[in-house]
């Protein structure tokens, strides 16, 4: 069928291969996009999507195959090319100046020579024309993530795409811009562009795209419109097995026992110049409960994971831990009192990714391995001791290693986080505060992740969930809230707040 | 189309030979060099890099070279590994020997080295008062710490050209800027090797380095602050999550580092010039950076290519006389030594295969 070409193909791509080193990225890929269809590429971290994406976008070049374009064969050397033929692509990572304004920042990435004025001009033509509303003349420090990506998105409409590619685009909006978004997706389409549109996102995927190429491990496993395909299907095809369904805990004993932590108008200035001012942050976690924090990223959670895990300090009684005033108590003290924490930077802020396992859990283990003892002798003692603790935590959480002890950065994005958040588990915390857990982590690993922390809070324990991800909030938190440009809302139960509320709260209409 | 993959691995393969290559490059441009100015190519290159070796008291003079080459360097790893940039160990230096010479002064006719080993004690303290300076500039104000440790050199070097010829100039020196010499129990003699007599300059205070060496190994690599230290250096975020004490590390590292400057300081004018003078250091604070990367901020490594440099520089001397090639020659090949070692880092890091184009 993808030999047959007809004149409603734009791109189609023929045993497409792609080997870094001896690693087989994408193995003999085949597929085609036709002409004003919304086609999704499905797969999870690892299945080769990017590296897909980035061969036709020119970014790398593939050890073999095909592209043709409009039926005819196309080498893309480079990015400024893919443009030259059509493509565009707006990356999961924004790469804009945030000093710089709008239009300044389309200027710098156009192939053609025009004045500020003349694009300033143009950029609103566009964005009225496509229902984008954006302020040429903004900077865009001052603009909302929803904003920035709209600026990527004219960035590319400008050149006229024939194709249009979106790498994750809904991971960092509300559910009312995403909803916008689809809007704009759909009139695109319309109008005769393709958009190939990447996400591992089921139910986006069922709603927005006519199509679906489901990749795993650098193979095409199925390629099929999304009216004959099941989402179910859909994340078994992805995974290669069945999902294990997480069943939530209907009854917990600890939900009436005592307040565990409670927050009271916490204050924090913004960690650097693009960050977030946290004010007035006031809640209580009791023993027992997961409370879910949402909201759209830097609304202010780094600012909060921090104040949180000592890091940045303030007055005594703005955190207050059973009877203790610990504000103004570092880390390694909120440590000792049973606290744990795992930020959402797996790579550089939970662990170093130069050192190995071992060294990793001694990072955060340290403390307890040398309270009560001297200090030269225990060194040797204590490495010991970190390395039964790393294996241990290797073993429970089912942290697949290319070999023993290895580097934190040779584990995939989540095995490390299966890694860190089960070196948490190890130290038998009372609260867990967990930012972003399942970030860029497979479906099979968040799975496991998500039932660790149920099976936590089962055992009376307090968790803290702060995610961007609001089905993960929904599925294990007992009450949720919003973080907006540094304010907090006020807790609700699950069953009482709707994902319409949360879009309102994250305040963006 | 060259092309660069970033290696999961890290090649100790590559970590040892990109400094052979980098010193076989720079020999090969050195050349290039000595024929664009018309020496003796081979002549030149055997000067520089050969005649050191000539003759036993030449061997021995290299480590008294070398000397403070490499405890400046053993300092400077400490900052360098928690990325502090300490460009001041020059200053340190100076300030170690003057505080120790001043002191020593204090005390004429004496005999006992209890003398100098109190010399040590304030040669340490000086240069890690020195490098104080920067180090609270840098964790109360934020202020960077290598314009203000590189501007104290000067500080220093004016200061000691001051006392020298102010304060403590001899009067029986004649008008010229010199202290009086100091007394015996100052002095680290040099070494009366057992059949075969003195060896070019090569002193006590050179044994030193057999024990600090190992000690600073074991500190770096087995030890909670040396942990803290590689930590802090490679993930300030992560070593903040770990709980470690950020303006701690800062400071310690470079009291350390400036402490060991002053110690080499110190053994400098104790072993070879015996008072003081307006000149005490020949560039070696800077010299010592080069070093600490050509050793990899590896003890050991700091060791062999405090050598290296050592070598270069008596070569460089051995030139100069014999040729008359300008002696700056060596601060050219420093210089070329230093960037191709940085630039070997890529090959380290990555992996480079060539792909031919379609």
């Amino acid at each position: 069928m993808t030999n047959n070409l007809d004149s409603m193909t734009f791109i189609e791509v023929k045993n497409l291969s792609k080997t870094f080193d001896q690693f087989l990225a994408n193995d003999s890929i085949s597929m085609n996009i036709k002409k004003g269809k919304i086609h999704a590429l499905l797969g999870e971290n690892g299945a080769g999507k990017s590296t897909l994406v980035k061969c036709l976008y020119g970014v790398v070049k593939p050890t073999a195959g095909q592209i043709l374009i409009n039926n005819n064969h196309v080498i893309i050397n480079n990015p400024r090319e893919a443009r030259s033929y059509g493509i565009g692509m707006v990356f999961q990572h924004f790469s804009l100046f945030p000093a710089l304004t709008v239009s300044e920042n389309i200027l710098i990435s156009l192939d053609e020579k025009i004045t500020k004025k003349n694009l300033e001009d143009k950029i609103s033509i566009t964005a009225k024309q496509w229902g984008l509303p954006i302020e040429p003349t903004k900077k865009v420090l001052d603009l909302s993530v929803g904003e920035q990506q709209r600026v990527e998105i004219i960035r590319c409409l400008l050149q006229n795409p024939k194709l249009l590619i979106m790498d994750e685009p809904t991971s960092v909006l509300s559910p009312q811009e995403i909803n916008q978004l689809f809007k704009v997706l759909r009139k695109l389409a319309n109008s005769g562009c393709s958009i190939l549109y990447i996400s591992h996102k089921l139910n986006e995927i069922k709603q927005i795209a006519s199509k679906v190429t489901i990749l795993r491990s650098g193979k095409v496993i199925s390629s099929t419109d999304t009216s004959k395909i099941s989402t179910t299907s859909m994340a078994e095809k992805m995974i290669g097995k069945k999902v294990k369904k997480i069943t939530k805990i209907s009854k917990n004993n600890f939900l009436n026992s005592s307040t565990a932590i409670s927050i009271n108008n916490l204050n924090r200035k913004k960690l650097s110049q693009f960050g977030t001012e946290l004010k007035k942050i006031s809640f209580n976690v009791k023993y027992g409960e997961i409370l879910g924090i949402a909201g759209v990223a830097g609304n202010g959670q780094v600012e909060l994971m921090n104040a949180l895990s000592g890091e940045t300090l303030g007055d005594p009684d703005e955190i207050i831990f059973e009877d203790k005033k610990i504000g103004n108590t570092n880390i390694k003290f909120r440590r000792s009192l049973g606290l744990e924490f795992v930020p959402e930077e797996r790579n550089g802020h939970a662990t170093v990714p130069d050192i190995t396992l071992t060294e990793n859990t001694f990072l955060t283990f340290y403390n307890t391995y040398l309270k009560n003892s001297n200090f030269l002798d225990d060194i040797l003692l204590s490495s010991n001791m970190s390395s039964n603790d790393s294996k241990s935590i290797i073993n429970d959480n089912d942290v697949r290693c290319p070999y023993s002890n290895p580097l934190a950065d040779q584990l995939s994005g989540g095995n490390l986080q299966k890694f860190i958040v089960g070196r948490s588990l190890k130290a038998n915390p009372k609260v867990l505060i967990i930012s972003q857990p399942t970030w860029g982590v497979d479906i099979g690993a968040a799975s496991e992740i998500r039932s660790k922390l149920l099976e936590l809070a089962k055992l009376g324990k307090a968790i803290i969930l702060i995610s961007q991800d609001l089905d993960e909030i929904y599925e294990i938190s007992n009450n949720i809230c919003v973080i907006n440009n540094g304010s907090l809302s006020t807790p609700k139960k699950t069953s009482k707040i709707s994902a319409t509320d949360i879009g309102i709260l994250m305040g963006i209409n | 189309m060259i092309e660069f993959t970033p290696r999961k691995i890290q090649s100790s393969f590559w970590a040892i030979l990109s400094p052979i290559i980098s010193i076989a490059i720079t020999i090969l441009i050195g050349s290039l060099i000595f024929k664009i100015l018309s020496y003796p190519v081979i002549e030149s290159l055997y000067q520089v890099f050969v005649s050191p070796f000539s003759r036993p008291d030449r061997i021995a003079d290299i480590f008294v070279k070398a000397c403070p080459l490499i405890i400046i360097g053993l300092g400077l790893i400490f900052c360098f590994k928690a990325n502090i940039w300490n460009i001041g160990a020059e200053g340190q230096f100076i300030l170690g020997a003057l505080c120790a010479g001043s002191f020593a002064l204090l005390f004429p006719e004496t005999k006992t080295y209890m003398l100098l080993f109190s010399m040590f004690i304030i040669g340490f303290a000086g240069g890690a008062i020195w490098a104080s300076i920067p180090a609270i500039l840098k964790v109360r104000l934020n202020v960077n710490e290598i314009l203000v440790s590189l501007m104290l050199v000067y500080v220093a070097m004016l200061f000691i050209d001051f006392i020298v010829r102010g304060p403590l100039r001899d009067p029986m020196s004649f008008g010229f800027p010199l202290s009086k010499v100091y007394p015996d129990g100052a002095i680290i003699s040099k070494v009366d090797f057992p059949f075969i007599g003195y060896l070019g300059q090569f002193h006590y205070g050179i044994f030193i380095i057999l024990i600090l060496c190992p000690l600073i190994w074991f500190f770096i690599n087995k030890t909670l602050p040396g942990f803290q230290i590689k930590i802090f250096g490679s993930s300030t975020r992560a070593s903040e999550f770990a709980g470690f004490n950020k303006n701690k590390i800062t400071f310690y590292v470079l009291l350390v580092s400036g402490g060991l400057s002053g110690v080499a300081g110190v053994i400098e004018v104790s072993a070879n010039m015996g008072r003081l003078q307006p000149e005490v250091s020949f560039g070696y604070g800077f010299t010592a950076i080069i070093v600490a990367f050509l050793g990899r901020l590896n003890p050991y490594g700091v060791v062999i290519a405090g050598i290296i440099i050592a070598t270069a520089k008596l070569g460089a001397d051995n030139a100069q006389m014999v040729l008359g090639i300008p002696k700056v020659v060596t601060g050219i090949f420093e210089g070329m030594l230093l960037f191709f070692l940085l630039a070997s880092e890529t090959i380290q890091k990555y992996k480079i295969s060539i792909r031919k184009d379609n």
